[in-house]
């Protein structure tokens, strides 16, 4: 059998001639507020205010296009969104729709205002066992909550085998073949389709929409579902189906700041002083 | 107050327990009368080393080429399904952590609290604190129900002490049939070299980020790190860019260091990057934006240009 690998982008995917075949590529994704300014808890709900624009989690936009770019070497498929949020907030799934993403759905439920990593899981595997996916992708963490277990638990939830912190990912027939980030290196780990797969940041250079993907995604359909679509009552969901209770919420103590110099040339010499009065020098 | 079972999830890397696996067991013998250990590997390597932190008994599980996660977690899930688990299960911020975490969360549908700093014992049930908003903000959080708890700990949060306890029981637990979900296999393992201290324990780290400008000068940042014996670290910012490999990454994501000495060059100090470096004893900040968070909770802050300020910096260093 000869292997012609064709290298895409910054060799992130690899496209095995030999073993081309539709991919169905189901990417979770989540609507944080802008991490620049990353707002406040709700005083009342003890959960994030989100009455801020939300934007789509960049640690998202690496699985959206990893998606798109293993579809891209397979040659055909497709890639669709699922996401959950509390309200019907779109402008993040608008932003991966653009980027090329075919259809979204959306869990939208007031009801869903405190729900765990686990009931968040088991909620978008609701969403995705009947798609039909090769390949589940998520963020290793979000921005904002980075709780990092969801991936993994959707895994369990849907008895698939996973691998998290995936740098990088490559199709080899029925298989994916992941690079998978240790503290040490990399672990080079091979796991049979279907399967759900994290991806850390940097793994791939997302791809900015353009003007066409912009105009093209507002046609794109976006499903909304409650969460007793998914056969969820409202007692299993948000605060009341978490197994945890908020018992406090504290500043946390600070840290004074020290010296602020201006550097007039001769600001190393301070520097060279300071390593010295702590022994360092 | 306290627990009378505590798992500690171990792990150790080339025979060496991570100190993360011992600043947890520290902090379990404060916080249950029985610990104990699961380990993922041949439970007699790492007997005396966890057993001198009092584990009690440590439990191997033979995962061969499989990731953790699945064997682990279900191993662990047998266990407590026969009534023999404990009452609560303690796992590092790691990847292998959060995998068996995750999948324990669902074999046995309990709840999961991530990224903890602190935890106690208050009316028989685990309070966990975490620090939300780059550490601005502690949000105290308890099982609501039945254990047994599954908490992630973040490293650094306790310090290790050693008890002088006797080598470990070792024992191992059963892994059940796991069908599909364990189809993930590793093939080979590669290990990044790099010379000097590692980042999570050197006395010194030296770290740059954006303002660095292109990736050429990071080499201010390796030779500023190499004159002080220190480690070379990075913000996020330029990881995802490829600047430098995931491994220096300092932040919420990435390593969690608290050295003697932090020298921040470049980096305006987001919220993510201070979490992993603000319990250094001492923070050296040089950045050209006066209003740089990082500024806030620098001890010796340098308004300054880091292409101008380093270069001396190194040459009065190489003087001395």
């Amino acid at each position: 059998m000869c292997r012609r690998a064709h290298v895409l982008g910054l060799d992130q995917v690899v496209k095995l001639s030999s073993t081309m075949h539709a991919m169905k590529v189901v990417v979770c994704v989540k609507q944080i507020p802008d991490p620049a300014d990353p707002g406040a808890l709700d005083p009342e709900t003890r959960t994030l205010k989100r009455d801020v624009k939300l934007i789509l989690d960049e640690s998202d936009s690496y699985g959206v296009e990893m998606a798109l770019q293993l579809v891209e070497a397979a040659g055909e498929g497709e890639v669709t969104l699922v996401s959950m949020a509390p309200n019907n907030e779109r402008s993040g799934l608008a932003t991966a729709l653009a980027m090329g993403a075919a259809s979204a759905t959306l869990v939208s439920d007031p009801a869903l205002v405190g729900t765990d990593a686990l009931t968040t899981a088991k909620i978008l595997a609701a969403t995705i066992k009947d798609q039909g996916a090769d390949l589940v992708i998520a963020g290793s963490e979000s921005s904002d909550g980075y709780t990092g277990t969801v991936p993994e638990q959707i895994a369990a939830v849907l008895d698939l085998p996973s691998v998290t912190a995936a740098k990088s990912v490559e199709v080899d027939g029925s298989n994916i073949l992941v690079k998978r980030q240790t503290d040490a290196g990399y672990d080079s780990i091979i796991c049979p389709m279907p399967a759900v797969i994290s991806v850390t940041a940097g793994v791939v250079e997302p791809r900015y929409p353009s003007f066409k993907g912009i105009m093209a995604a507002k046609s794109k359909p976006v499903e909304e579902k409650l969460a007793a679509d998914l056969g969820f009552e409202e007692d299993q969901v948000g605060w009341s189906g978490s197994g945890q209770e908020i018992v406090e919420v504290a500043e946390a103590p600070t840290r004074e700041a020290g010296d602020i110099i201006e550097d007039d040339g001769e600001a190393h010499v301070k520097i060279v002083e300071f390593l010295e009065s702590l022994k360092v020098i | 107050m306290s627990l009378d079972t505590i798992w500690v999830y171990a792990e150790a890397a080339e025979g060496e327990v991570s100190s993360t696996t011992l600043e947890l067991l520290t902090k379990a013998r404060e916080l249950a009368d029985t610990v104990a250990c699961v380990y993922a590997g041949d439970a007699d390597d790492i007997a005396e080393t966890v057993g001198a932190y009092g584990a009690e008994t440590v439990y191997g599980v033979d995962i061969d080429d499989a990731l953790a996660g699945v064997p682990v977690a279900a191993a662990i899930a047998e266990a407590v399904e026969a009534g023999d688990g404990p009452d609560a299960v303690l796992l590092g911020t790691t990847y292998d952590g959060r995998d068996v975490a995750s999948r324990l969360s669902v074999k046995l549908d309990k709840t999961v609290i991530s990224n903890c700093v602190d935890l106690e014992v208050a009316d028989d049930a685990l309070v966990c604190t975490a620090a939300i908003f780059g550490g601005a903000t502690d949000i105290k959080t308890k099982f609501a129900s039945e254990g047994p708890y599954i908490a992630i700990v973040r490293p650094k949060s306790f310090a290790a002490e050693a008890a002088d306890g006797d080598e470990a029981d070792t024992e191992d637990l059963d892994i059940p049939d796991l069908g599909a979900a364990a189809g993930a296999k590793v093939t080979d393992r590669f290990v990044e070299e790099s010379d000097g201290p590692k980042l999570d324990e050197a006395a010194v780290v030296v770290a740059g980020g954006r303002g660095l400008g292109e990736s050429e000068k990071f080499t201010m940042v390796v030779d500023l790190a190499k004159a002080l014996g220190g480690a070379a670290g990075a913000s996020r910012a330029i990881v995802d860019a490829g600047w430098v490999p995931y491994s220096q990454q300092v932040g919420q994501t990435g390593k969690v260091v608290k050295p003697d000495v932090y020298i921040a060059c470049g980096i305006s100090g987001a919220t993510q990057h201070l979490v992993g470096m603000k319990g250094s004893k001492n923070i050296i900040a040089i950045n050209k934006d006066p209003e740089a968070p990082i500024f806030g909770i620098a001890d010796l802050g340098v308004i300054g240009d880091v292409h101008k300020v380093m270069p001396l910096l190194l040459e009065a260093l190489a003087n001395r």
